[in-house]
């Protein structure tokens, strides 16, 4: 479904330039949900900018549903592949309702009945009809993040791509959303990628695994790989050993890796 | 073990025009020199009641305790003075991002020594050969070189480290960190709560860490306190936190997704109005 | 039905209204944009200044809605019998050096304020809106020259800009008003440009972006309404520079032209008088200042409201 090649991005010119992600190549197939695992400025969510096409500037070869992409993303592209983005308090926009938020897409692309649209995708991520005419200062942040895949899932796309979709919520408000987008992946036979800092969210929610240091993804395993505890990059292993929590013999021995670049 | 800090009964309330919005209502725990975790949800009250602690709330927040006693002497939350020489000297208190606490437009080892200068009134030579020994403690390696950047030049992690040697400085007794490193990799993370502990351990004070990491938390603290809705729910050593009794606590630690077990639905924390009105 | 039976109705009825603006889960379109705007409006009161501002522009409003029936004589009647005159239960403001009455020129005269500042902002603030955002949010080459543009605007000195333009175009009402127009706009351009930079990079412009929305989209129902606020509130802290502008352009002649009772030009035939008969030149003078000053109250009052920062996030 998605198959990405010697992807390089490159930010800024000359000698202050910064590789963000360098040669990564990966494959999804269709129905896959397919993580991405890396700290901050490892380039993980580069990825899904290029993927999305809010970056332009790349190069490499990313094939998303057997049709190879060029830099500029025509309108049948976007009703294909949607995004949620990370902060639910920053991606709605703060003077629009939520019928306007969501009846909108509706509208770019003319697909009619906007009304039972707003109401099905409403009930679809499990608001009700009441939540319709709110702003997004009267919702918690759970229920934007619903909102938010609301949005994305209207127009019936195939690929969902998330970046950091859970990590700016409580934890109990973390199961529900990621219950949520479990059911819609299984119901839709959607495909995922998902992109995250931590790694017990991917592994819960994906079945193969590319981890990033520095713009190389360092590895890619599966999932059952990672629940064994097996994993064969050391910078995978320390990520392992952080995830468990504090332990001050485990820090001593942490190290810092430089990219492959 | 002596109590470093008695808390009893304390309520802080913030009346607007519209509401009175209750933050802490009737918090009440003691502890010794020991690292003792706060964790809950945002909204819970736990930053609020270090807050408190400090004498930081500003108007229209308003604290009432039956007592609040820190080593031995009642903290007087009107008398200014007072408050201001333990804040600081006794209490000190690391915050989440280092970059709105520190002068963009003074490097960062001036502000250290300054801070150094205030509370000893040393020479600057004193000071700053103070201050580097400080950078050395939290584990920094070219401290010279730290001390004359500016906090922009510096990374997060290393931004926070530059926090705790400025609050160390006047060697408090008590160091207060609210989610000190939440922002921050979880390497990064890993090694600066190294750094506290072992500082914790060498001088024998007392560390509240306040997250919302309940693994985190277990990990690393003595004992936990854990709040919902400006009360504390339960306080359990940090070893028995998995034997957890309040449904509270254990709904806290099944929503976690975990890597071992399998894929499925994540049980979901379901509320109880109970726990809010403290009937438990 | 007695009295309070009526009034506890009444009550009731106001009540329900509040309940239904006040609601959090609405119901529909309207209500919800009722709500938000109620919910601006007990804000707004709250702060007595702005509303003493506001007061001021209603009855300024008021004055010019009803001039003819208020005003006690006619504007531009002169009446040479009873020239300068000073105040008194006939001419409660006095009569002027054709025997005119100050405070019925003075109402007629807020029609041509009111005509001068409302032309002027719906010519200038819709101009540097449209200016701004689309350099804001295009970039590039666009950018640099619009906003080199508005520099060069920007670097004369509105008045004498305006006294340029006035003295091309020549004298009369209509031609200051374009003149204050186009001197006006460039600094709404700058604050609409300086919003869509920050706007635009936020995580809502990109969701809308992979939805398929286009620029126009994007600047007209995304960037715009949020740079909205800051510019009424800069358009009616202007309020006050307009009027006195147009009273500078008046006062200098190149403004109305008599007789028009037009307040900059009134100051500037009664300055002639000043020592003696002074009330002819103040009384516009001060009709001048209390509506400059009921358009700055009103201004800092709507910051306080429209500001998006203030906003719970």
């Amino acid at each position: 479904m998605i198959s990405v090649n010697g992807l390089d991005v490159v930010f800024g010119r000359g000698h202050r330039a910064l590789r963000a992600v360098a040669d990564a190549s990966f494959e999804v197939e269709a129905g896959g949900v397919y993580g991405i695992v890396g700290e901050s400025g490892s380039g993980k969510s580069t990825i899904l900018n290029v993927l999305s096409g809010l970056n332009r500037r790349w190069n490499g070869t990313v094939t998303i549903d057997g049709e190879r992409q060029g830099q500029r993303r025509d309108q049948d592209f976007h009703k294909k592949v949607q995004m949620v983005f990370q902060d639910p308090y920053g991606s709605l926009h703060p003077r629009h309702t939520v019928d306007r938020i969501l009846s909108e897409p509706v509208a770019i692309h003319g697909l009619g009945q906007a009304e039972d649209r707003v109401l099905r995708a409403l009930e679809e991520v499990g608001l009700g009809p009441e939540f319709r005419f709110r702003y997004p200062h009267q919702l918690s942040g759970g229920q934007r993040q619903r909102v938010a895949v609301a949005r994305a899932l209207i127009l019936e796309p195939r690929i969902l791509l998330l970046d950091e979709p859970t990590s700016a919520l409580d934890v109990s408000v973390q199961a529900e959303v990621l219950n949520l987008l479990t059911g819609l992946q299984r119901r839709r036979n959607l495909t995922y990628i998902l992109v995250s800092h931590d790694l017990a969210v991917v592994a819960h929610m994906c079945r193969r695994i590319a981890v990033m240091n520095r713009g190389v993804i360092v590895e890619e395993l599966g999932v059952e790989t990672l629940r064994r505890r097996a994993p064969e990059h050391p910078y995978t292993r320390q990520l392992l050993d952080a995830s468990i929590g504090y332990n001050r013999e485990a820090v001593a021995t942490m190290e810092e890796f430089e990219g492959g670049v | 073990m002596t109590a470093l800090l008695e808390v009893d009964n304390l309520h802080v309330t913030f009346a607007t025009r519209k509401e009175t919005i209750e933050a802490v209502r009737g918090v009440s725990f003691t502890m010794g020199r020991e690292k003792l975790g706060i964790v809950g949800e945002s909204g819970s009250g736990k930053s609020v009641t270090c807050r408190a602690l400090l004498g930081l709330v500003r108007p229209p927040g308003k604290v009432t305790a039956d007592r609040l006693v820190f080593d031995g002497a009642e903290l007087e939350q009107n008398d200014a003075r007072t408050m201001q020489g333990i804040r600081g000297r006794r209490i000190a208190m690391v915050m989440q991002d280092p970059k709105y606490s520190l002068n963009p437009v003074m490097t960062v080892g001036e502000q250290i020594a300054e801070a150094y200068r205030i509370h000893a009134r040393a020479s600057r030579a004193e000071a700053r050969r103070k201050t580097i020994e400080m950078l050395e403690a939290v584990k920094i390696r070219r401290p010279e070189q730290v001390y004359a950047s500016y906090p922009h030049e510096v990374s997060g992690g290393m931004g926070q480290r530059i926090m705790i040697a400025m609050m160390l400085i006047p060697g408090p007794d008590l160091l207060i960190a609210d989610e000190p490193t939440s922002a921050l990799d979880v390497t990064v993370q890993l090694q600066l709560l190294a750094i506290m502990d072992d500082l914790v351990q060498e001088r024998g004070m007392g560390l509240i860490f306040i997250s919302h990491d309940l693994n985190l938390v277990a990990s690393f603290c003595d004992r936990i306190v854990i709040m919902y809705a400006g009360r504390i729910m339960e306080v359990c050593s940090a070893a028995d936190l998995h034997q957890a009794r309040h449904p509270y606590t254990r709904g806290l630690l099944n929503c976690l997704p975990q890597i071992d077990t399998p894929p499925g639905e994540l049980p979901v924390l379901e509320r109880d109005p109970a726990w809010r009105d403290g009937v438990s | 039905m007695t009295t309070s039976s009526a009034n506890s109705i009444a009550t009731h009825r106001h009540d329900r209204l509040r309940q239904w603006l006040l609601s959090t889960a609405p119901r529909s379109r309207r209500q919800a944009r009722l709500g938000r705007a109620y919910i601006a409006w007990l804000t707004f009161i709250e702060n007595r200044l702005a509303m003493i501002g506001l007061g001021i522009i209603i009855v300024l409003v008021a004055a010019a809605a009803l001039a003819p029936i208020i005003a006690p004589y006619a504007p531009n009647a002169p009446n040479l019998a009873e020239r300068l005159m000073p105040m008194s239960s006939a001419h409660w403001l006095g009569t002027d050096e054709l025997g005119r009455d100050i405070l019925s020129r003075i109402i007629h005269g807020s029609r041509l304020t009111l005509y001068v500042i409302v032309l002027v902002a719906i010519i200038a603030a819709p101009v540097g809106l449209l200016i701004g955002t689309v350099a804001g949010y295009i970039g590039g080459w666009l950018d640099v020259v619009l906003m080199r543009v508005t520099d060069i605007f920007l670097a004369f000195p509105k008045l004498i800009l305006a006294l340029a333009f006035v003295s091309a175009l020549g004298p009369g009402i209509e031609n200051a008003i374009i003149a204050i127009a186009i001197t006006a706009w460039p600094p709404y351009a700058r604050i609409a440009r300086a919003e869509t930079i920050t706007i635009r990079k936020a995580d809502f412009i990109k969701a809308a972006r992979l939805q398929g929305a286009g620029p126009i989209r994007l600047i007209w129902g995304h960037v715009m309404p949020l740079c909205l606020s800051s510019l009424i509130v800069r358009v009616t802290l202007d309020m006050a520079g307009i009027i006195l502008t147009a009273a500078g352009l008046g006062f200098l002649g190149l403004g109305a032209q008599p007789p028009l009772p037009e307040w900059g030009a009134m100051i500037s035939s009664g300055r002639k008088f000043m020592l003696d008969q002074w009330w002819v030149a103040a009384m516009p003078g001060v009709a001048i200042f209390v509506v400059s000053l009921g358009f700055n109250l009103l201004g800092d009052g709507l910051r306080d409201v429209l500001d998006p920062k203030a906003e719970g996030r």
